[in-house]
């Protein structure tokens, strides 16, 4: 494989496959190759799986060449987010809680990925338990932005974002519950999409924010993503709040330009506080749309600018409540049982000793301690900040004004962008404030790295589906993304509107590694 | 309302974390400023407005009350870190 930066795209490895020029087994060994010669700068993978994606690549291209049926994704590899339960593969997401969790079932998405023929080729880093926008709360490594090593790559989906612009996959799943998919798509300049919620099935995706979840593909065109997510999407039994309205094809519409195509501005997107060359390279994005013959509009979303205070009440408090199952008892890392024991012994012979009642009544019983110190020892600091966050505005006292307060609001931010789409077809705007930030730079401020969030968080909590496309550069060569946002279900409305704005650009480059 | 070094320790029990000192009262500094952050909210003029949990608004959603089969036994039981082949092994829950 050469070390060109214009790649083929997926699409056109497919057909290179079909035509019996290349096949799924050297192209698997290719990119096995290429993850070899570059990951130890990128960390984009947390592991590969090279027996088993060339034993399935192998088995493709046998029964391909038999004359038997292959699936959509005919032997293409596909990087997933350690996110998705993978049967008796590690799953980890990314924390010391699960560094040995195999699970027993396949997530419903790397199921539809098997039986399409993907060649699952390896897991990607990712903030622990998708919180985060950086990478950098990942427990095993970092991940470096493929377009400037020193800098983060976004977040959580960091790994599955790099590693399709490091050129290490065509293709890569991640997940996006506040922006996961579309930052660092943005911030690594690869195409992602999230879709509507409940489009692709939340069946064995490891819970974060049960109504803001949501399971995307990543690429370096709108095709490839489009051809991903046809394999992923649509109604699933198995979760209760998937759509149940029937997924259609979208890679066959997909070059069909809009006629007619009104695409709508938020004036308050442009406020200060947004980077100039963001600006610059999202203003001429939309300029493009008026050259190809589309109206532009201004549209009001006055209760936007409470996005990211919604969601930071939204989001944890569901964690907390999904997260409460990792308690060191039916898998995940429990800790040591005799130093638990020896320590709450001593405290309880020292609370007897001084005679102190009040200390002893308080004292944990064995296995509230048995929770609280599996927990505490397994989970990171950003996710114990977020489920302490979480329990916080749940509690007794705090509900009302907290959550149910936070779910009203929201309910507000989806009226407004109902409000807007009878105005127009399509919102565009940026992804993120400002390009890739430097690893280490906002770590230490966590309220810093929410505000990271600001352009992506609504399409979350509206169930909106988005996604992010190259747009443009830094001045120091920083990729820039431009966001489309649709309303629900219209997945083909915002790739053919994608489509239009790459067809002036081309497919992504692979950054130099 | 400020969050204050006792809100902590009261969630953390609830939360079933053990935050050291230092970690506790870093956590206090944290979350009294993402809490005034997001008491923002409380400005907002939501009278008479839904919450909103579902971005497609299902209502209960049910299968046929069929038995249908399960995780075996042997699968539900192989990333425990205790067990005793029937079920999971844990402290005492009463009588520790």
């Amino acid at each position: 494989m050469s070390d060109s930066p214009a790649e083929p795209t997926a699409v056109e490895l497919l057909s290179r496959i079909e035509s019996g020029e290349q096949s799924s087994v050297e192209l698997t060994q290719a990119y096995l190759d290429r993850i070899e010669a570059t990951d130890t700068k990128v960390g984009a993978f947390l592991r590969t799986t090279p027996e088993r994606a060339l034993e399935q690549a192998a088995d493709i291209d046998r029964r391909r060449s038999a004359g038997e049926a292959i699936g959509p994704l005919g032997g293409l590899p596909v990087a997933v987010k350690d996110v998705l339960c993978d049967e008796g593969e590690l799953t980890t997401c990314a924390s010391k809680m699960l560094a040995d969790f195999r699970p027993p079932y396949d997530s419903t998405v790397v199921a539809r990925l098997k039986a399409a023929d993907a060649v699952l080729i390896g897991r990607t880093n990712m903030d622990e338990f998708a919180m985060g926008g950086s990478t950098e709360n990942s427990a095993f490594q970092k991940t470096h932005n493929p377009w400037d090593l020193e800098r983060s790559p976004g977040g959580s989906s960091g790994g599955a974002a790099a590693c399709v612009a490091a050129g290490q996959a065509p293709l890569s799943i991640g997940t996006d519950t506040g922006g996961s998919i579309r930052q660092p798509a943005a911030l690594c300049g690869v195409v992602g999409l999230k879709p509507t919620y409940g489009r692709v099935s939340r069946y064995g995706l490891v819970a974060f924010a049960s109504s803001l979840d949501q399971v995307g593909p990543l690429a370096r065109s709108v095709s490839d993503v489009a051809l991903l997510y046809d394999s992923i999407a649509g109604h699933d039994q198995l979760d209760t709040t998937s759509a149940n309205k029937p997924a259609t094809p979208t890679l066959p519409e997909v070059d069909k330009p809009l006629e007619g195509l009104r695409v709508g501005i938020v004036p308050e997107h442009y406020a200060e506080g947004l980077n100039d060359e963001v600006r610059e390279a999202v203003e001429k994005a939309i300029d493009g749309y008026r050259s190809a013959g589309a109206e532009i509009v201004d549209v009001e979303l006055p209760h936007a600018k409470h996005g990211v205070a919604t969601y930071y009440v939204i989001a944890p408090s569901e964690a907390s409540s999904n997260l409460a199952r990792y308690d060191g008892v039916h898998y995940g890392r429990r800790t040591d049982p005799a130093a638990m024991h020896a320590r709450l012994t001593a405290e309880r012979k020292a609370a007897a000793e001084a005679g102190d009642s009040a200390v002893a009544d308080k004292l944990d019983t064995a296995l509230v301690r048995l929770y609280r110190q599996s927990r505490s020892e397994a989970l990171g600091p950003e996710v114990q900040r977020r489920i302490m966050l979480g329990v916080y505005a749940l509690s007794e006292g705090y509900a009302d004004a907290y959550y149910n307060k936070a779910l009203q609001v929201r309910r507000l931010i989806r009226q407004d962008y109902d409000r807007a789409f009878d105005k127009v077809d399509v919102i565009a705007g940026p992804v993120t404030a400002a390009p890739a930030f430097k690893l280490g730079e906002l770590i230490d401020d966590p309220l810093a790295m929410y505000l990271v969030d600001l352009y992506t968080v609504s399409a979350n909590l509206a169930g909106l589906p988005a996604i992010s496309l190259p747009c443009g550069r830094s001045s120091t060569g920083l990729p820039i993304g431009l966001q489309l946002m649709a309303p629900p279900l219209e997945e083909t409305r915002l790739l053919r509107a994608a489509r239009m704005h790459e067809q002036s650009h081309g497919p992504a480059m692979v950054a130099p590694i | 309302m400020a969050i204050q070094r006792a809100d902590v320790e009261r969630v953390a029990l609830l939360a079933r974390l053990e935050p050291s000192d230092e970690e506790a009262d870093r956590l206090t500094g944290e979350l009294a400023a993402i809490v005034g952050y997001v008491d923002s909210l409380a400005a907002v003029d939501t009278d008479g407005v839904e919450p909103m949990v579902h971005a497609i608004e299902q209502t209960n959603v049910f299968r046929e009350d069929v038995v249908r089969e399960s995780l075996p036994r042997d699968a539900a039981l192989k990333n425990a870190p205790l067990h005793n082949g029937v079920g999971f092994r844990v402290p005492a829950v009463l009588g520790d």
